[in-house]
């Protein structure tokens, strides 16, 4: 059943209101045929006669008169097959590189739907991404949710850039693609990734979903969900093992406020919806491994942290949600190290039970704590180095600022072609736990410490 | 009555309004639309009814049918329920596994444990006996850990005309028929926003045994009691109500996961029914119960999950049992009472958080207690729940508001929990309302002294905190040594005794006397130390001897079946410390 209304009652923002409806249901997809072209939506609320429309594209331009509204009775849907694969879309999921539209497969809602507890399966197996930090402190598992705290101007980009140059699973599990999904990010940013992708080789299996900086914030709002859309069906239908990047999620969380603020919704914190946390739990909880099927989703969001805060509403549900973070420093960054990872606030809740004997080495549970355990002590000891200055530090103190200068310029720099794996850096690990006495390594087992310790 | 249809005018999210609602009933359970969505009525203003729905609400419009249940919402409790995993409205997630599969689709309808399901029963009463709401008519042996006591529902009271016998039978067989007509079958259903009722609440007087050495020791939880486990992100706690669940001496555990991670979820069903019980050597599966509303299912459910998890836990306790509930975390259930209340456009308070929000928390809370139950049996509820406040600024309305309902109050640390301080718990925040109850517990059953040495051991961590203020300034070496040794004895106790590691065979788990003499060590350390410093034993000999590490690394080395080892390391000190004071008398 086709219904088209012939005129609008509101233009405010993003949302148009129509009057004297029927028969809509809520979430359906609109279709708006204005004189010079086509625009979407999606029904947003109704009340008794009268839809709510959110319109994908810029509302600049629309008259309330000289339209015709067809409500075409279905959610947004993507088409997908196999074809998707080196192929790129704009951010509700049209072919944008001239390689026409993708014709065979199936269609899926690009909302999807939460999955089961009972059919997921725990991820387990580590994706070795050849950054020190990284493999031995936050480890990286399949299936997880991952995400990059940054700040602007942070060095982020070539940090993702290098995991998807670098990652490796295991041999013989299975075909690795990368879903990419832009939102609100620069040009020049979409063209570095891009152009990084073409370097290390990848670009046939990269999916690529861009919304830009300026391109129409509601359309924001979708871009993730196609991208995720895509890597479900190319994880669960064609088994393959799926690195999702998304970035930035800060834009995508703006512009979900400012529809918020359109529709005039009672705000949450700092202005943002009260819904944020469900509604960045629909695109982070799309991660994982299911119950008949090879396939996995892993995901590394990218969001930089407005001002650095990391309390702030974004990165603060974020890190509810996500299992873990990576956190960039800008003060690291200002020593001149890359990557600029603080690994103190970092974390990998998934590492436990994918890490030591029978996934990297028997030791490597030991090593990671103890490294947490002696950097935090370190930043005590600077601490009073700054107060009391170095030379009336005890000799103890004085070894630790000396681990802790080893730690951030022989462990955690590496250069962007650099490919560490997991036994080099936990032998690098080993160089620099040796710098403090034996018995201050109190996180270590005693038997690793006699097979490791150096000296 | 049922059947009476309203029709739609409105949808907002979760958030449905109908009119023609007049004869709906408050907070009656309704399907909604085609797909015959569950909902709750939350509101009737004249013909307008306001419906939140549990499902996903894409798809309805306007005109769709409301149809009333004639009941409101309620959970089925009779066997099947341990060891199963449910989601927010008690709907077994492996049913609808076999119906939509790996994703979890709406318009399911409502599903309950397996009714078709044959369990054998024993009965334990006989023709022409009175029975009474509470009372026990039955038993069936649900897990090899739980007795499931079949129990008359708390209003209804008879002579019994008929009674099966001992047999199997599937939950829908009537088991009893009362002189009354009323008929009693292996399961009964409970409202879940209302308590079930108990004989009398009792004082606390017992401990949640937990094993964790900073719980137990420094801020006992008490069985019916209530805990908040307060922490930002990243700070551990869902890892600390995983040991709890793990670990803690309740006969029955009931975990919500109530708006947080799916793999958290699928860890536990992973986990569980490999880990095994430590006081009866069975998997701890069998005395779990799972809620789970993963932070993508939806909202209106989420807050549904709570009421249905502390419901099922008050009929075990019905039974006599002691029941634990993990609810991970209060802090999404209470963000779902704002997003919710926010589409019904309410008048916010703090934060968006509706004006009820602290009604709410105190009437969830209070559903904790130590009871005489109907058929006179003791049994218990425990709640503790987690908090995830925004930020992990511990001001926020949802911690505030349930520091003030419950009485233990483990507040975890970001900075602990980035040297990797497990459990990240900060012994200067943290309290436990219990101790005045608990204190002749403790020195009935572990020993006289155990109070005592807790005092004294806290007075330590705090004049350490106190000091480091000074070494922070200038240092650690002007410290006099006797100001010194409580530093090091403050180590001893953060590395020795308060960290516990949660993937050791022994540590994870660490029994009350073991906890006792473990205190009784660094007690001895400190004391010996004093003494010698006295006499001019630099701090610097003591604190880099073996002796010292031998104490840090106690926790491994001493297995909790410790022998006589414990007697033998208070010898060592004994020894140690006369060796010493030889040394420095001598010259």
């Amino acid at each position: 059943m086709s219904r088209e209304y012939l005129s609008l009652k509101k233009i405010e923002g993003p949302l148009v209101v129509v009057e004297g409806v029927e028969g809509v249901s809520y979430n359906e997809i609109v279709e708006i045929k204005l004189k010079d072209g086509l625009k979407h939506g999606k029904v947003v609320q109704i009340q008794d006669d009268v839809a709510v429309v959110q319109v994908f594209e810029n509302t600049s331009g629309m008259t309330v008169d000289d339209v015709s509204v067809k409500f075409t009775g279905r959610p947004l849907e993507i088409k997908l097959s196999r074809e998707i694969l080196g192929r790129t879309f704009n951010g509700i999921g049209e072919a944008i590189d001239g390689g026409g539209p993708i014709f065979t497969g199936i269609k899926l809602d690009v909302n999807g739907s939460p999955i089961n507890p009972v059919a997921r399966r725990y991820p387990r197996n580590y994706i070795q991404t050849g950054i020190s930090a990284i493999d031995t402190l936050t480890t990286l598992i399949r299936g997880q949710k991952l995400p990059i705290f940054s700040g602007n101007g942070l060095p982020h980009n070539k940090i993702a850039a290098q995991i998807v140059k670098q990652a490796k699973i295991a041999e013989g599990e299975g075909e690795f693609a990368v879903v990419f999904a832009a939102m609100g990010i620069k040009h020049d940013d979409a063209h570095y990734f891009m152009k990084t992708f073409q370097d290390s080789g990848v670009l046939d299996r990269v999916v690529m979903f861009m919304n830009l900086a300026d391109d129409p914030v509601v359309e924001r709002i979708v871009t993730p969900r196609c991208a995720l859309t895509a890597a479900e069906y190319l994880a669960f239908y064609e088994n393959m093992n799926i690195l999702v990047i998304m970035t930035d999620i800060t834009s995508y969380c703006e512009a979900l406020r400012e529809i918020s603020a359109a529709r005039e919704e009672v705000p949450g914190r700092k202005g943002y919806p009260g819904y944020l946390y469900s509604d960045l739990a629909s695109l982070y909880e799309r991660a994982g491994m299911v119950e008949g099927s090879k396939g996995s989703i892993t995901q590394i969001p990218i969001l930089t942290m407005p001002n650095d805060d990391i309390t702030h509403p974004i990165p603060d549900l974020t890190g509810y949600i996500t299992e873990g973070q990576i956190v960039l420093s800008r003060e690291i960054f200002q020593k001149n190290i890359y990557p600029p990872i603080n690994i103190l606030p970092s974390l990998s809740r998934l590492m436990k039970d994918g890490i030591g004997e029978g996934y990297t080495r028997d030791d490597h549970p030991d090593v990671a704590n103890q490294i947490f355990s002696s950097y935090s002590r370190v930043q005590e000891v600077i601490a009073l180095a700054q107060v009391i200055g170095e030379d009336e530090l005890s000799d103890v103190d004085r070894k630790y600022l000396e681990f802790g200068r080893a730690f951030e310029y022989k462990f955690l720099t590496q250069g962007f072609e650099e490919n560490r794996d997991i036994i080099k850096s936990l032998e690098i690990a080993w160089d620099i736990l040796s710098i403090l006495p034996k018995n201050e390594l109190d996180r270590i087992n005693p038997k690793f410490i006699d097979e490791y310790y150096r000296g | 009555m049922g059947g009476s249809i309203g029709k739609i005018i409105y949808v907002n999210g979760p958030v449905v309004k109908a009119n023609n609602m007049r004869t709906f009933k408050m907070r009656e359970m309704v399907t909604v639309g085609d797909k015959k969505l569950i909902g709750e009525v939350i509101s009737i203003d004249g013909d307008i009814g306001t419906i939140q729905v549990y499902e996903e609400t894409t798809g309805l419009k306007i005109d769709d049918d409301i149809v009333s249940t004639g009941k409101p919402l309620s959970v089925t409790l009779g066997p099947g329920i341990v060891g199963n995993i449910f989601d927010g409205i008690q709907r077994p997630l492996n049913i609808i596994f076999d119906s939509t599969g790996n994703f979890i689709k709406e318009g399911i309808g409502l599903a309950t444990i397996d009714k078709s399901k044959k369990w054998f029963v024993k009965l334990t009463k006989k023709n022409g006996d009175y029975i009474h709401g509470g009372d026990i008519f039955g038993e069936v042996e649900e897990t090899k850990l739980v007795k499931h006591y079949l129990m008359v529902p708390p209003n209804i009271k008879g002579k019994i005309e008929y009674i099966a016998d001992d047999g199997e039978y599937d939950l829908n067989t009537t088991l009893i028929r009362l002189d009354s007509g009323e008929e009693l079958k292996m399961y009964q259903e409970w409202p879940v926003r209302i308590p079930r009722p108990v004989k009398e609440r009792m004082p606390i007087q017992k401990p949640l045994i937990t094993g964790q050495r900073v719980i137990d020791t420094f801020f006992p939880i008490a069985k019916g009691g209530t805990a908040a486990i307060p922490g930002g992100f990243g700070t551990g706690k869902t890892m600390t109500q995983h040991q709890l669940a793990k670990w803690s001496d309740a006969d029955i555990i009931v975990y919500i996961g109530c708006g947080e991670r799916g793999n958290e979820m699928t860890e536990v069903l992973e986990d569980f029914p490999k880990l095994i019980d430590p006081s009866s050597n069975l998997p701890l599966m069998n005395r779990t119960i799972l809620i789970a509303n993963t932070s993508n299912m939806p909202v209106a459910a989420r807050e549904a999950s709570i009421y249905t998890g502390i419901t099922i836990a008050e009929y075990f306790r019905d039974m006599g049992y002691n029941v634990a509930v993990m609810a991970d975390s209060t802090s999404r259930w209470a963000e779902a009472l704002r997003e919710i209340s926010g589409r019904l456009e309410e008048m916010p308070a703090e934060e968006g958080y509706p004006a009820y929000l602290p009604s709410r928390l105190a009437e969830f809370y209070e559903r904790a207690g130590y009871v005489k139950t109907l058929n006179e049996k003791e049994a218990s509820v425990t709640i503790i729940g987690a908090v995830s406040p925004a930020g992990g600024d511990f001001s926020e309305p949802v911690t505030q508001n349930t520091k003030r309902f419950v009485s233990a109050f483990l507040g975890l640390d970001r900075k602990l929990a980035y040297s990797r301080h497990y459990p990240a718990i900060n012994w200067l925040s943290s309290y436990s309302g219990y101790i005045s109850h608990l204190e002749d517990w403790y020195s009935e059953n572990v020993s006289k002294d155990m109070m005592n040495l807790r005092g004294e051991m806290l007075k330590i961590l705090q004049e350490e905190n106190k000091l480091q203020e000074i070494v922070k300034l200038v240092g650690e070496d002007v410290l006099p040594d006797e100001q010194r040794l409580i530093l090091e004895t403050a180590k001893l106790l953060k590395v020795g005794y308060l960290q516990q590691n949660a993937y050791h065979k022994d540590d994870t788990y660490v029994p009350l006397d073991k906890q006792y003499l473990m205190l009784k060590v660094i007690d001895k350390f400190y004391k010996e130390a004093q003494q010698v410093i006295k006499i001019g034993v630099p701090i610097s000999t003591i604190k880099t001897s073996d002796m010292f590490y031998k104490i840090i690394k106690m926790k491994y080395e001493i297995p909790n079946d410790y022998g006589d080892l414990f007697n033998k390391m208070l010898e060592e000190i004994d020894e140690y410390f006369l060796n010493l004071k030889k040394a420095y008398e001598g010259d």
